[in-house]
């Protein structure tokens, strides 16, 4: 087994609270001040962070903790020419991990090793200074993030290739246009020749085109036998770049394994619903005789799935217990996708149940319907004869995730970018 | 383009809690020596650009300066200048000072002025200070061109002006100045972090700092033994008188005095790299 890229262990990095704020002796001697008259000094210097961990970190403070975990002893391998994505929700630590790995700063206990050349684009574009032409920005770019002089002699031509700024080369960069300014920038931080190569999620901002650029040149890097550190709460970029991922919530490693797997974690985290939720004799949602026992999404193979193909059809059950005899209801169900709902589901008619205990329904969703994304699933049982009664109803029971793997197979073909809508039919066209 | 293999060496970083204090990476700052050069080199050429005069500020700006002094202090204020012409008195201390002082400022606001780029990309911190102990000093080899100018055309219209041995020293002096304003701009700096403040005091107390050294005085004008003593801890005291002393022959070079000033730059530089190396590994969680 080869030594891997990037180890880590039990790495954590914790944020003391109290010293954040007091930039100045005036600040010193006011929280000296309020100490000394018994106040809490941290009220006189709580104020809401610019970044995310920053808003976590002032709400431990808020608390009462005197130290926030940013990162807490979080320990994993990388193998080289893997492509790793690191997701987990805002503030969860994988920033300070991220700067950690590219020395930005310091990890308070454990510690990591990396072998090869880092590259990291954080943002692209770092270090350039507007008075200078795009040739001298060349240089000076390029020798921040680690390249030396001659190596960007060899490769000055090629960047200037791949920028298409041949004409404007020795304009001062402020006045290019903004695009101009994105394309010079990525071009010096695409030809850094890194072994590993860290990527954050800033640098997912700017147009599609751009966008596609960059996923490009992950997928170049990573098929060259380099590894690539992938930071991101974009999803389908993770599902589509990376075989392997890691989960972080509250600055902790809660999950290490395959994408699909680590995003239905991620999912049931940020939907806070899991694929599959199931109620005991006590606490069971229902009325009027309607117990629910289990709501679940379940794949082809009838296993629970938080992580589907957008080819895979799927399956919706739930399972139910009714305290009596000959009841009548029917079942909806909802899906809500991006803030709205992509569709209602209902039974035709209403259903008889001749015997109480348990029943099952189940529905079946056929593949090349959904979406790309996190699906959330409503459940509502109810019966409308007369006076409409209602049984049971939850609007976010289950949750999952649809991924699109882009190998050309489904409705986006060979389409890189963004596409619209709550649904996505693989649909034919044709030419006549 | 990730076919080649990267000609240099593997790459092999521990990253770990704790470093002990007083390692300082070295290597690692040599092999950013690139990056040094191009900093130099971008403001060296970036601050003048859009400006009619151009470099010539370099040369404007401490004519200015000897010109304003040999007004207020050599003819209004009739200070001493030890018998030398007022103008190369004035002048060859205002371009140490202002080389002393361009270190200095440049190295003050190297971490918080910059923290853009640190908080975004790594890179050995320490270059950006060192970088500016380069630029002053191409402002310095300008200005020590005018300035021996006037020097020469002194001497021919018959100054008395005795240069001597010392003149061998003047490099040295030069590293000296070099060296101790690099030692306060890192500790500045490291302290900037957490005393904002600093940045407004900074000004002001650069300003007091040069009245306190003989710039626009003699050192001969001090006499009581104990502010003699003060006036001599002050490490640009020597830098100045000495440099004086070496191209006129005039002055009170105190060879006890320049060995005490080198013993303060020195405490100062070493105690400011392993301060600033200290400070800069965890700056950004701070700022």
């Amino acid at each position: 087994m080869t030594e891997p890229a990037i180890s880590v262990r039990n790495l954590s990095k914790c944020y003391k609270l109290g010293t954040i704020g007091r930039h100045t002796l005036v600040d010193e001697a006011q929280y000296l001040w309020h100490k000394i008259r018994g106040k809490d000094p941290r009220e006189h210097f709580s104020k809401i962070g610019h970044t995310a961990t920053e808003a976590r970190r002032v709400e431990a403070e808020q608390e009462g903790n005197q130290e926030f975990w940013a990162l807490k002893d979080v320990s994993f391998d990388v193998q080289p020419g893997e492509v790793i994505g690191i997701i987990g929700r805002n503030g969860a630590g994988k920033s300070t991990l991220l700067k950690i790995l590219t020395r930005i700063t310091e990890p308070t206990s454990g510690e990591a090793f990396i072998n090869g050349r880092v590259a990291s684009l954080l943002e692209v574009g770092t270090g350039f200074h507007p008075e200078l032409t795009g040739r001298e920005n060349v240089y000076m770019n390029g020798t921040i993030l680690g390249m030396k002089k001659r190596e960007i002699d060899a490769k000055f031509d090629e960047i200037v290739a791949f920028s298409e700024l041949e004409k404007f080369i020795d304009t001062p960069v402020k006045r290019y246009s903004s695009g101009m300014y994105v394309r010079l920038a990525f071009a010096v931080a695409a030809h850094l020749d890194p072994e590993i190569l860290l990527i954050d999620e800033v640098l997912a901002v700017g147009d599609m085109e751009f966008q596609k650029k960059c996923l490009g040149k992950m997928q170049d890097v990573s098929e060259s036998g380099r590894t690539v550190f992938f930071v991101s709460h974009n999803m389908a970029a993770v599902s589509r770049l990376c075989t392997r991922s890691l989960v972080l919530i509250n600055g902790e490693l809660s999950f290490d394994g395959d994408t699909p797997d680590a995003v239905s974690k991620y999912t049931a985290i940020s939907l806070k619903a899991e694929a599959c939720a199931s109620w005991s004799d006590k606490d069971a949602p229902g009325s009027n005789g309607f117990r629910l026992k289990e709501v679940s999404v379940r794949g082809i193979d009838d296993e629970p799935v938080g992580s589907v193909d957008i080819r895979q059809p799927l399956c919706l059950k739930i399972r139910f217990s009714l305290d009596r005899d000959k009841m009548k209801f029917r079942c909806a169900m909802a899906l809500y996708t991006q803030g709205v709902c992509a569709f209602t589901t209902i039974e035709k008619e209403e259903r008889e149940y001749l015997q109480a205990g348990e029943h099952c329904l189940l529905v079946r969703l056929p593949g090349n319907i959904l979406s790309e994304g996190e699906y959330l699933v409503g459940v509502s049982v109810f019966a409308s004869r007369g006076v409409k009664s209602h049984f049971c109803r939850i609007p976010d029971a289950v949750a999952f995730h649809v991924s699109d793997c882009m190998d050309g197979g489904s409705a986006r073909g060979d389409y890189a970018e963004g596409l619209g809508g709550v649904v996505r039919p693989n649909l034919e066209w044709v030419h006549e | 383009m990730f076919e080649s293999k990267s000609a240099g060496p593997s790459h092999r970083t521990h990253i770990r809690a704790g470093q002990p204090w007083w390692r300082i990476d070295w290597r690692e700052i040599w092999e950013y020596r690139d990056l040094l050069a191009l900093l130099v080199k971008r403001d060296l050429t970036a601050i003048y650009k859009q400006t009619i005069l151009g470099p010539l500020w370099f040369i404007i700006q401490p004519l200015l300066t000897t010109v304003v002094f040999t007004v207020i202090f050599g003819r209004v204020g009739g200070l001493s200048t030890d018998g030398i012409p007022h103008f190369i008195f004035y002048m060859s201390g205002t371009i140490l000072w202002n080389y002393f002082q361009g270190v200095l400022n440049h190295g003050a606001g190297s971490l918080v002025g910059n923290t853009g780029v640190l908080s975004k990309v790594y890179f050995p911190r320490m270059v950006i200070p060192l970088s500016g102990v380069f630029v002053n000093f191409a402002h310095l080899a300008l200005n020590f061109v005018l300035f021996l100018g006037f020097y020469v055309w002194f001497m021919l219209r018959g100054s008395d002006m005795n240069p001597n041995g010392w003149l061998l020293m003047f490099p040295l002096l030069i590293v000296q100045c070099g060296l101790m304003g690099l030692g306060f701009g890192l500790w500045v700096s490291a302290l900037t972090i957490k005393y904002r403040d600093l940045r407004f005091a900074l000004p002001f107390l650069t300003q007091l700092w040069m009245y306190a050294t003989p710039v626009v005085y003699p050192a001969s004008l001090v006499v009581t033994p104990q502010w003699k003593f003060l006036l001599w801890l002050n490490p640009m005291t020597a830098v100045v008188e000495f440099n004086r002393y070496a191209f006129t022959g005039r002055g009170s070079p105190d060879i006890a005095g320049l060995g005490l000033s080198w013993v303060v730059t020195l405490v100062i530089l070493v105690s400011g790299l392993l301060l600033f190396n200290k400070v800069q590994r965890t700056f950004v969680d701070t700022i």
